[in-house]
Parts: C-alpha cells; sequence; structure tokens
C-alpha cells in the first residue's frame, strides 16, 4: 500500500507542474489588458501605462512565471488585478460556498442514488426498475439551469418559501445558510444523482451475474445477505470513480447555477475574473482547482485500493 | 371577563407589533447588474463604484443634481476670478469624515493633487489637467488656479472621479472607503452586497434611510425572480426590457423611464477605407432606421438622437434630419462615391444587449444598400484591445455613458480617427470660454460640425429603466451620472 501511495504521489506532483505551465502558457496568449479595462474608454494612455507598472505587467513572461509559481509554492497566490485584495483572501471566501454546495449537492446525490440504484438492480424488469429508468432519463436529460428556473418560481416567487437567491453568509446562522443553498444544491443534485443511479444500477446488475454471487447464493446465503456482502463492494468501483468526477464538477461547474441563484461561488469568480482579464485570478483559481481534481483523484485511487485489494499490489 | 380582558391584550399586542413593523421599514434593498470590482471611486472606471458610493459615502466640491444640474457639494460656496483662472471654494465648516476627523482645506489639496500626479490612476485624469495650483487658504478655504480659463470647471469637480477622499484612508480605501457623505460603508460580502449605513454626524439634512443594502445580480431571469419574490425593493438599470410590461401592468411596482448620458452610437473607423469618403459615411447613416432598432433592440425605450449630445440638455440640436431613413438616397450616395454594388466591412460588437441585439438589427439595414458586415460578438477586453486600441475594425456599437463628452471627437487618435482642425480648434476655444451665451452657440455649432461630417452613425440617447417597488419613493429616474443617490428615498407608507 505504501508503495503505491508513493507512486500516486509522484504522478500527483507531476500533474501539478504540468498544469501549471500549461495554464500560464494559456493566459498568457489571451488577447486584453486588465488595465485597459479597468481604466476604461475615457483614460489618458501615460494613466494605462502608469497602472500597467504597478501591477508588474510589463516584467518579462518568465520572470512572471517563476515570481507566479514562487509565490504558490509558498502559498502566497498573488494580488487581484481588479479586486486590489490577495488572491488567498477572494478565493477562500468563495470556497466557503462553493464547498459546501458541493458537499451538500454530492451527499444527496448519493443519498438519492444509492437506495434507487440498488432497489432497481435487485428488481430489474419490475415496474419499479422501469421507472427508475425512466425517471433518471428525465433527470439527465432536462437541464439543470431550467429546473433552477421551474424551482425559483414555484419556491420563491409562488410560494415565497424560499428567497430567489442569494446567500446570507455563515454569520447569519447556519440554517439561514443552508437554507440558501437548499434549491443550488437540489437543482445540482437532479442530473448527478440521475446519472450515478444508473450507474450503480448497472454496476450491481454486473457484479450480481458473477459467479462467486452464484456460489455465494449456492452456499445459503439469502439474495440480500449476498448483495451486501459481497455484491455492493465489487460494485464500488465504477460508482466512486464517478462520485470523484461528479464532486470535482460540482466545485467548479456549478457557474451556470450560480448565476441563477447569484451565488458569490467559485465558478462565478472565475467568469467575471476573464471577462475583467484578471488573468492572476483565473490562473490561481484554475490551479488550485487543477490542484483539487489531482487531490480527489488520488482519494478515489486510495479508495479503490481499499475497495480492491488487488489493485495495491498489481501496479 | 377573562378571555375578553386576554384577546384585548392580544389585539393591543398586535397593534402595536404591526405599528411597530410599519414604522421599521427604514431600510432598502437596491438591485445592481454589476459589482464594483473595488471602492475608490477615484481608481478606476467601474461605473457600479459611483452607483454604489457617489453622494451616498462620497462628495466632492460640488455636485450633480437629479436632473444633472451642477449645485454646491461640500463647498457651500465660491468665488471666481475676474479672468476665470483662480476657483476660491468655501468648504462646509462643520463637516466630518467617517472616521471622525474634520474635513479640512488641507484634505482637498490633497485629493486634488492625488487625482492629477503623474502616476495618479484617476480614470478620467484629463477633469483635472486644466489645474496649475491648489492651495489651502486656512482651514475652509481652498484656491484653486487654472492655466487657462475652464467653463465647465465646476461641472467637472462634481463627477465620482473628484471626490474628497481622507488622506489617512487612502492606503484601505479599495475596501474601506472613508466619505463625508449621508451613508457609512458598513460592509462588503463580496459577490453578494454591500452595506451602508446612515451617518450620525453628517453635516445636512439626514436621509430617511437608515440602511441600504446593494445586491449583485448580473443574470436577467435572476433579477426578475428576486424582484418578483420580493428580495429587493427596487432594481436600479433593470437589464430585461422584455418583462417591464410585466412589470408595468403589476400594481406592486412602478417602471420608471429615464435618460442617461449614453449616446448610442455605430461607431465608423474613419481612417478605414472605404470610410474615409463623407458620402460613404452618410449613405450608412442613411441606410440607419433609428426607430426600428430602439423598437427592435430596446423594446421601444430610447430617444432618436442625430449628434452626439443628450437630448435632455437645454443646448441640444435635433439633427436627426441630417440622415433620415433612406435606403435609396443611400444607394445613390455610395454609387456616387464608386461603390454601386456596395463593399464589405466588419462589424464588431461588444457584450451589452443594444450592442448585440442592435448590431443584428443594423446588419439587416445595410444588407438593404449592399453593404455586407462580417459580425463578430467581442468580450470587452477584446473589443478594448481590437477595437479601442488597435483601430482594427469597420464599424461598432457602443454607447458613451460619460456626460458631456463631445470633446472626444476634437482627439485625432480616439478610436473613430476623427480628424477635424477646425472642430479641434472649436473645442479648445469652448474649454477657455466661460459666458454661457457664446458657450451655448458654440456646443450647438460642435453637434452640427459631427453631425454633418457624419463621423459616426447617431443612434439613440441610452434609456434608463428601473423597476421600483411602488411604495418607495425618491429614487432618481434619470441617470445624470452614474450613481444612485438614496440621500432623498423614503418609503411612502
Amino acid at each position: 500500500m505504501l508503495r503505491y501511495t508513493v507512486k500516486r504521489l509522484g504522478s500527483l506532483l507531476a500533474s501539478l507542474v504540468v498544469a501549471s505551465l500549461v495554464i500560464f502558457a494559456c493566459i498568457e496568449v489571451v488577447p486584453g489588458d486588465p488595465a485597459s479595462f479597468m481604466l476604461g474608454i475615457n483614460a489618458q494612455p501615460d494613466t494605462v501605462a502608469a497602472l500597467r507598472e504597478e501591477l508588474g505587467l510589463n516584467r518579462a513572461p518568465h520572470e512572471r512565471y517563476i515570481a507566479w509559481v514562487g509565490g504558490l509554492v509558498t502559498g502566497d497566490f498573488g494580488t487581484s488585478y481588479t479586486y486590489r485584495s490577495p488572491v488567498s483572501e477572494i478565493v477562500v471566501e468563495r470556497l466557503a460556498i462553493s464547498l459546501p454546495l458541493a458537499i451538500y449537492a454530492l451527499s444527496l446525490t448519493i443519498l438519492v442514488a444509492f437506495p434507487v440504484g440498488i432497489l432497481a438492480a435487485t428488481r430489474r424488469g419490475s415496474l419499479t426498475d422501469i421507472s427508475v429508468m425512466a425517471t433518471t432519463q428525465l433527470g439527465v436529460a432536462i437541464p439543470n439551469f431550467w429546473f433552477a428556473l421551474l424551482m425559483v418560481l414555484v419556491f420563491a416567487v409562488n410560494l415565497r418559501w424560499f428567497s430567489a437567491g442569494g446567500f446570507p453568509g455563515w454569520d447569519a446562522g447556519i440554517p439561514a445558510a443552508v437554507k440558501a443553498l437548499t434549491l443550488p444544491a437540489i437543482a445540482l443534485a437532479l442530473p448527478q444523482a440521475s446519472i450515478l443511479a444508473r450507474v450503480m444500477r448497472s454496476s450491481l446488475l454486473d457484479t450480481l451475474s458473477e459467479d462467486y454471487i452464484r456460489t455465494a447464493r449456492a452456499k445459503g446465503l439469502t439474495g440480500r445477505q449476498a448483495l451486501r456482502k459481497h455484491a455492493l463492494r465489487n460494485a464500488l468501483i465504477p460508482v466512486l470513480t464517478i462520485i470523484g468526477l461528479q464532486f470535482s464538477f460540482l466545485l467548479a461547474g456549478a457557474i451556470i447555477i450560480e448565476n441563477v441563484f447569484f451565488l458569490p461561488g467559485l465558478g462565478r469568480l472565475v467568469f467575471q475574473a476573464i471577462s475583467q482579464r484578471d488573468l492572476i485570478v483565473v490562473e490561481s483559481v484554475v490551479m488550485i482547482l487543477v490542484f483539487a481534481v489531482i487531490i480527489v483523484n488520488f482519494l478515489v485511487d486510495l479508495a479503490y485500493a481499499w475497495v480492491d485489494p488487488r489493485l495495491r499490489s498489481r501496479t | 371577563m377573562n378571555s375578553i380582558r386576554k384577546s384585548a391584550t392580544a389585539f393591543a399586542l398586535l397593534a402595536l407589533t404591526a405599528g411597530g413593523a410599519w414604522a421599521a421599514k427604514s431600510d432598502v434593498t437596491i438591485g445592481l447588474q454589476l459589482e464594483p470590482p473595488h471602492l475608490d471611486p477615484t481608481s478606476a472606471a467601474a461605473g457600479a463604484i459611483d452607483q454604489v458610493l457617489y453622494s451616498n459615502v462620497f462628495e466632492g466640491l460640488t455636485r450633480f443634481g437629479p436632473d444633472g444640474s451642477v449645485g454646491p457639494g461640500l463647498a457651500e460656496s465660491w468665488e471666481i476670478s475676474a479672468d476665470g483662472t483662480t476657483y476660491t471654494f468655501n468648504l462646509r465648516p462643520d463637516v466630518k469624515f467617517h472616521d471622525g476627523t474634520d474635513l479640512e482645506a488641507t484634505d482637498v489639496v490633497f485629493s486634488l493633487d492625488r487625482a492629477r500626479a503623474e502616476d495618479s490612476q484617476n480614470a478620467q485624469k484629463a477633469l483635472f489637467s486644466g489645474i496649475k495650483s491648489v492651495e489651502a487658504n486656512g482651514p475652509t478655504t481652498v484656491v484653486v488656479t487654472l492655466n487657462a480659463p475652464q467653463g465647465n470647471f465646476l461641472f467637472n469637480m462634481a463627477w465620482g472621479d473628484a471626490v474628497i477622499v481622507a488622506p489617512e484612508s487612502i492606503d484601505d480605501i479599495k475596501g474601506n472607503p472613508v466619505g463625508t457623505g449621508a451613508f457609512r460603508f458598513s460592509e462588503w460580502k463580496r459577490g453578494d452586497s454591500i452595506t451602508i449605513v446612515r451617518n450620525a454626524d453628517y453635516w445636512g439634512a439626514a436621509p430617511a434611510l437608515e440602511q441600504a443594502t446593494f445586491k449583485f445580480i448580473s443574470e436577467p431571469t435572476a433579477a426578475f425572480s428576486a424582484m418578483m419574490a420580493g428580495d429587493i425593493d427596487a432594481f436600479y438599470s433593470y437589464p430585461a426590457p422584455e418583462n417591464l410590461v410585466q412589470f408595468e401592468a403589476d400594481p406592486r411596482f412602478t417602471v420608471l423611464a429615464g435618460n442617461t448620458e449614453g449616446e448610442t452610437i455605430l461607431a465608423i473607423n474613419n481612417k478605414m477605407e472605404p470610410f474615409g469618403d463623407v458620402r460613404v459615411r452618410k449613405a450608412v447613416s442613411m441606410a440607419i432606421d433609428r426607430q426600428a432598432i430602439i423598437d427592435g433592440a430596446m423594446f421601444g425605450y430610447g430617444t432618436p438622437i442625430g449628434t452626439h449630445f443628450a437630448p435632455h440638455h437645454p443646448d441640444y440640436v435635433d439633427l436627426t434630419g441630417n440622415a433620415p431613413h433612406d435606403p435609396e438616397a443611400a444607394k445613390a450616395l455610395l454609387a456616387e462615391a464608386g461603390y454601386p454594388d456596395g463593399f464589405e466591412t466588419t462589424l464588431k460588437l461588444p457584450p451589452p444587449s443594444y450592442a448585440r441585439r442592435g448590431g443584428e438589427i443594423i446588419a439587416a439595414q445595410l444588407r438593404e444598400i449592399g453593404i455586407e458586415t462580417e459580425i463578430s460578438n467581442l468580450e470587452w477586453a477584446q473589443w478594448l484591445e481590437q477595437v479601442f486600441r488597435g483601430y482594427d475594425y469597420g464599424l461598432t456599437i457602443v454607447s458613451h455613458t460619460e456626460p458631456m463628452d463631445i470633446g472626444i471627437y476634437a482627439r485625432p487618435t480616439y478610436y473613430f480617427q476623427y480628424d477635424n482642425p477646425a472642430f479641434q480648434a472649436l473645442i479648445n476655444d469652448l474649454s477657455v470660454e466661460n459666458d454661457p451665451a457664446t458657450r451655448s452657440a458654440m456646443l450647438m455649432e460642435a453637434q452640427k460640425t459631427i453631425s454633418e461630417d457624419y463621423v459616426n452613425g447617431f443612434l439613440f440617447q441610452l434609456a434608463l429603466t428601473s423597476v421600483v417597488d411602488a411604495r418607495l419613493d425618491g429614487i432618481w429616474p434619470d441617470a445624470p451620472t452614474q450613481a444612485v443617490d438614496l440621500t432623498g428615498v423614503s418609503w411612502t407608507e
């Protein structure tokens, strides 16, 4: 297990270095100057020059790359061009929404998908199975921003149970904050739960038809016992992969849902930063997301090995 | 008997709490499309900064009124020397900054010197370029000496970029603005909202509101649901004109339709062939059906213009007749200029809906006279790079939101590259002219010159449409500057 962990850590580091180079190079070729953007169309050229100088935009690209990576290593993510405050501070503020929202949505996903998937798999071909398949098909097909708008119309505009959006902050109390994240979490979870339930079902069906299940049943285990002791654990590998992907997606890919509910999350931060050419924010946030994805994948890799001991020796 | 007393008490309590709730409504939540990048109005162009802070938190020597007139601000009066080059401002004696320090003449000197310094990051540095020196003369008198007389100096000092800041607050101003206004900055939940609260030490009349929260919602559908769900009391510059009919029909809301300083133009690259030929530019202008654009792109909100000047200004001249919609005449002009079959050009569109929606309509109108446009949609940063600084475009659509900005036509390197020495001389003379009647005549002359040179296709004055809770009173319908002045806003019931 140790050798396996060290190997995984090595590839993790290599991925990070490559990612930092790619991100920096991509951002370098994006046209547009942050200083001109901030000063608008009436600014005098010398004012723009003064601002460029202060932001350090006149330095050579390799100098800026080294300064940036050097900062990242020491935990200094730089100062935002537009907001003029430390990127780390801004990102932490946004993560205080994006991270709980992702966890909330993923929990809902798992809470719904597991029982539904298992139910459908164990009653293959039944009416339950068919309706689960139909509903999840619909869940995947419905665009989640549309579903979000529908929920806003019903629960915020008509019933007034929820606000139409916004986030009161964690200092307004945990119930208020959780309430504000509920509709967005449901909107995010709908397609994810549908996908995960389908994966759970098909993966479980695969394992249920394996020889060792038949053997287990032959030894005298009931269907339920065989499912719990043998089938579930083996069916988890593809499910874990999907959960890992889903978590990364929920953390960074909630831009549209964040816009519908005007939540100040990480996705909206990146979106705004790109249009304002706040390149340092874009670089650093993308790097943090890459880091998060790599860490999640690393954890998923470890979880594979935990679920399936054969993987530890194979690599 | 007991139960009667009980219910009487309950009733009294109910009346009390109901009355309490009724009297307690002294806060307001205002929706805005864009969030300020930071909170220093003197070092960025972002209009959102002024929308939140102008007149609420920060004040200048002079200030804009709801109709765009310039009145006293922190300076209660001023004297102008006979030659027009020396302005002596008398500051109000009882003004305190929000940090408790007194406003003194040296603070004004500091603020103006900072704005015009060599390394200044003021987005409107040109406002201060005529200043020769700023001196304090005692604690409440400031003497500003100009290089030459400047007719619009008091107007310039009313801009959000010219507000007076506290010297000791500069290091933190981007996150913690300290001004002299009727409200003090309270909290910024980045990405979500900014809250300001009533300033108990304000020198002027206390505002009716105790607290105001600006909430930032950029998505039109989200703005609609937030308004409908009662999350916000007013949406300033409402982003989706298609919903306005619905709000107008709803007795809970009032729709305010006002003017802005935004002249929306089809800008023409005057140095790119074939636009160097005035006949081609005239043909473009005559191909345009302004009303069709206002109806199609702006849902009917907007006033047609024939020059680069705001129609609500007293010196405005209606020159729309210089380029009536006449495709046949436009075709004839093109033929005369040597393009009987038209030509191809680019039409580069920045993100606002007036440009994207208007662009499609204009492209169709130009096609009628044989001009084929290749439309590209740009982000603002790309637009600044390609169009504004690179001159790499044939046509583009922009709303110029700065007040009284006809002077940009005297800058030959400005992005539409109009180079007319006579016009430049006129603007030069105007800037040193102090006599109101002469100024008025010169402004009219300037409007005629650019209209008759068909520098750009002059489309319409951008309207400001805000959706407001019907019980809320005092929101400015017009936008003489980018400001949501809350000092006169109150609840009516």
